[in-house]
């Protein structure tokens, strides 16, 4: 007690109890101690609890050997998973069960009480502490030689950096990665993931086609990479029901356009096209687009409307890009302006 | 040389043989009787342990079958829906262990439910320490250590979600990536680091693994080897209650009772992870399909412990973007990783601020019974709320569907929720708390009502009261009270701006106050009738008994 009453109690008020501690209440006698039947009929329950957990292990096994993989048949796969599974719980929940009620109910259950000794050292051992620092300061001189301590500090905050430094080639320069895709001035706008061309008069209105630029799905490497800037969502509107810039009205075709699918908000794809508003709404975040408004953003945490792909058609009928796009697809990053 | 006898059993030799080498009698004899106090709620700390055990178990046996790879192949395995399909070494090395290997599924089954619980207990585990003040001196280090514990099983979780490589979880991390862009300067630059080019890249598999199967868990084992040092030190905390003191600790002994409850509840917890997992899927990988950058499953949602950012993410308001000299600052990105930062910094710093307001200096080994420290209880309901906000915030879509609600209603009244939620359930468990705390003095003063109503000889009704016995006394009257500070000159006779903050938190704190039973209160609400109307009280029964 005296240990504890050295700190101060800040404001903490010291009110005298109505009654002094009365110690730990009584023992409570459970029926296994009062009647050695009780305590059998545990012991046996627990035993039992034991046995069904060697029943569990042998479950267990046999599933793994009576169902072996046959290709295609995917009931092997759920019987495998179901009986290891159920065995395993089985063997487990035995042993848990039978050493939890083995706990409760023949070990004894009187609450006894340790004292504690507080985290803080005594003062004999923390006065020898500071005698055994002070000795190791003077016999290594670390106050004494100034020279010696300032030039370790600096050696101890310059020998991280190569070690922050060696991953610089952790990936390459961002340079304007970011603000370029695959899309160039006639490039073919083709289906996602077939790769077919894409015909002016094969989109009517209300239809969706998710779009990806022709030679995406030939490409031997950075495909992916590609795709997930260059993913498309082209869309034929009515229109008279769009209500397009003067200077971009030439980067539609009829009615057809077309629409980066990667979210401005953070890069998810933005799937989700409601035919009878225009909107096109992103299911991570609900960041909401409104298609025929140049993909303005009306509602969700997106802060850039979806950029448009300029589009024409070329003498087969085939829809084409005019260009890349004008501005940086996706999420907004720190120089995405300059 | 020694008393003790040369042992002659086979027990006894290696007993000796041991004890001659690694000192285990010196452990035995010094931890062997060592005293835990019971609660259920002590519980919760345990399976977040032993969860974590089984995370480890299971995680080991799937680094035996999972190939950490973004090379390009063709599924050609037992699942027929994407026979031929093209996909990535990971998603089909996960199809491999899930479909064809025996044990695979169940054992990946585990890993996640096992996760899952891990992170969920973990969780409650902090709620219980908050709410009791375990976390006041000696144990403030051991808080932050738990709160970083906390974190690492967020990541470790993240992490180990995404190598499947499947759909579901690569959105999840274009959605990282989109959030590392927008950090200002460095964004660019660090999303190129971490995905070693652009997104996806072929390198962050690999690395997330690395993360996920080295330094994550190493980092873990380390933190909880810290975490349960400091418990031996320390030793646990107890709730309140007759004999229990700052400096006693009662419970039962580590030798038998410890050892068969706490490994018994090692292979409780074990065997309900194992349950579930044969019971009911998680993570469905194969319903997904492999990631590719332009498809998305409608409703999709993170793990549930990831939720709470993820809803972040959807409740900042919109059209954020900030400018300054041409360079863009996606607030709409950045104002929740702002938000979840200050949230989780706060829930760190919690017990030295606790400590600061009150400048109780000394050790607390009793628990709080939550009502007993309304504030903070009313502070821990209002993180609560906000951080359950958030957390259904990931759902706004779910809930609309479900309820056939508007998206963009549930996401207002979601934002509205996010501010006053707070407010409200800090008043109500604050006003609530005091309740219970005055409840609790009328029945220590008065004690319980006992429904028997009883008329006087002279023709006064009453309803008998019962008093409560000593030990049951003793619980409701000894807690540690608090009043608040008036600010007072310091040695140079000014009252500094950090006096005057201090006891303003302190009036915060303390000035709704209901103090404990005093013994002068107490004897005087004994001293005018109650010797006499109790001992009659108690005969009336007996006596109408008789009557009827």
């Amino acid at each position: 007690m005296s240990e504890v009453q050295k700190y101060d109690s800040g404001s903490a008020t010291n009110i005298e109890r109505p009654i002094s501690d009365p110690g730990i209440e009584p023992h409570r006698v459970r029926m296994t101690d009062k009647s050695e039947k009780h305590a059998k009929t545990a012991e046996r329950q627990i035993s039992f609890m034991f046995l069904v957990s060697i029943v569990g292990a042998i479950i267990a096994v046999w599933g793994f050997v009576a169902f072996p993989i046959v290709g295609g048949d995917l009931s092997a796969t759920r019987n495998n998973a179901f009986w290891m599974g159920i065995g395993m719980a089985l063997s487990l929940l035995g042993i848990g069960f039978g050493a939890v009620h083995w706990a409760k109910t023949l070990m004894p259950d009187n609450e006894v009480s340790e004292s504690r000794h507080p985290a803080r050292s005594s003062d004999e051992a923390r006065a020898k502490a500071i005698e055994i620092v002070k000795l190791a300061d003077g016999e290594s001189g670390f106050t004494r030689r100034k020279l010696i301590r300032r030039t370790l500090y600096g050696a101890l905050a310059f020998f991280p950096i190569p070690a922050v430094v060696i991953f610089g080639d952790l990936g390459p320069q961002v340079g304007d990665t970011l603000k370029h895709t695959m899309w160039r001035a006639g490039t073919r706008l083709t289906k996602d993931p077939t790769g077919i061309p894409i015909k002016a008069s094969e989109v009517t209105i209300g239809s969706v086609f998710h779009v990806i630029p022709e030679g995406l799905k030939d490409l031997e490497e950075h495909k992916l990479e590609e795709k997930a800037k260059a993913a498309v969502l082209l869309v034929r509107v009515n229109p008279g029901d769009l209500k397009e810039d003067p200077d971009k009205a030439n980067w539609s075709y009829d009615g057809i356009v077309a629409y980066s699918k990667i979210c401005t908000h953070v890069g998810c794809p933005v799937a989700l096209y409601e035919q009878h508003t225009h909107h096109l709404l992103c299911p991570c975040h609900q960041s909401t687009f409104d298609l025929a408004d140049h993909c303005k953003v009306v509602f969700g945490p997106a802060a850039r409307p979806l950029p448009q792909l300029p589009i024409a058609v070329d003498d087969e009928g085939y829809l084409v890009a005019q260009s890349d796009f004008l501005e940086p697809i996706g999420p907004s990053f720190w120089d995405i302006r300059k | 040389m020694s008393s003790v006898t040369e042992p002659t059993t086979a027990v006894g030799k290696t007993a000796d043989y041991l004890d001659d080498r690694l000192s285990l009698g010196t452990v035995i004899k010094q931890f062997g009787r060592k005293v835990f106090p019971d609660h259920w709620s002590f519980m919760l700390g345990e399976v977040a342990l032993w969860s974590f055990v089984v995370v480890v178990l299971s995680g080991t046996f799937l680094t035996f079958f999972y190939e950490p790879s973004m090379a390009h192949t063709y599924y050609d395995g037992s699942y027929a829906p994407l026979k031929g399909a093209e996909m990535t070494v990971a998603y089909a090395s996960s199809l491999d262990i899930s479909f064809d290997i025996r044990g695979g599924l169940i054992m990946r089954q585990i890993h996640h439910w096992g996760a899952l619980i891990f992170v969920a207990a973990s969780g409650l585990h902090m709620l219980r320490v908050f709410f009791t003040g375990a976390f006041r001196k000696p144990r403030e280090l051991n808080w932050v250590i738990g709160f970083l514990l906390f974190l690492m099983g967020m990541g470790a979780g993240f992490t180990g979600y995404s190598l499947p490589d499947d759909l579901l979880s690569g959105n999840g991390l274009r959605i990282i990536d989109g959030m590392i862009k927008g950090i200002p300067v460095i964004g660019p630059a660090v999303s190129s680091g971490f995905f070693g080019g652009e997104f996806p890249g072929t390198e962050v598999i690999p690395r997330l693994y690395s993360l996920h199967i080295m330094i994550l868990p190493a980092l873990i084992i380390a933190l909880l080897a810290a975490h349960l040092l400091l418990l031996v030190i320390h030793m646990h905390t107890h709730y309140p209650g007759p004999g229990r003191r700052d400096d006693n600790v009662v419970g039962y002994p580590l030798m038998p009772v410890y050892v068969a409850k706490a490994g018994g509840f090692f292979f409780l917890v074990f065997g309900v992870i194992a349950a579930i997992s044969a019971l009911f899927t998680i993570n469905p990988i194969w319903n997904y399909g492999p990631y590719d950058p332009s498809p998305v499953s409608a409703g999709t949602q993170p793990d549930w412990y990831i939720g709470w950012l993820d809803g972040a993410l959807r409740l900042a308001p919109g059209g954020l973007d900030v400018a300054i000299f041409g360079y863009v600052i996606p607030m709409g990105v950045m104002l929740p990783i702002i938000v979840s930062l200050v949230f989780l910094v706060l829930v760190a710093v919690y017990p030295f601020i606790e400590a600061w307001v009150t400048g109780d200096k000394r050790d607390h080994h009793v628990l709080d019974r939550p009502r007993n420290a309304p504030t903070r209880t009313a502070i821990g309901a209002a993180g609560v709320t906000f951080y359950a906000v958030l957390w259904a915030g990931a759902s706004t879509d779910l809930i609309a569907i479900f309820f056939q609600m508007s998206l963009n209603h549930v996401l207002t009244a979601m934002q509205v929720l996010l501010v006053i939620g707070p407010v409200i359930a800090y008043w109500v468990t604050k006003r609530a708390c005091l309740a219970l705390q005055r409840k609790d003095r009328e029945i220590a003063l008065h004690g319980r009502e006992t429904g028997r109503v009883v008329r006087l000889p002279h023709g006064e009704y009453i309803e008998v009261h019962e008093p409560v016995d000593k030990y049951e006394l003793w619980k409701l009257v000894d807690f540690k009270d608090y009043e608040p500070i008036m600010p007072r000159p310091n040695k140079k006779g000014k009252i500094t701006v950090g006096t005057k903050l201090r006891s303003a938190i302190s009036k915060i704190y303390f000035e709704d106050r209901i103090a404990p039973v005093s013994k002068a209160e107490y004897e005087l609400a004994h001293a005018d009738h109650s010797p006499a109307i109790e001992e009659s009280a108690k005969r009336k029964p007996k006596q109408l008994k008789k009557k009827l």
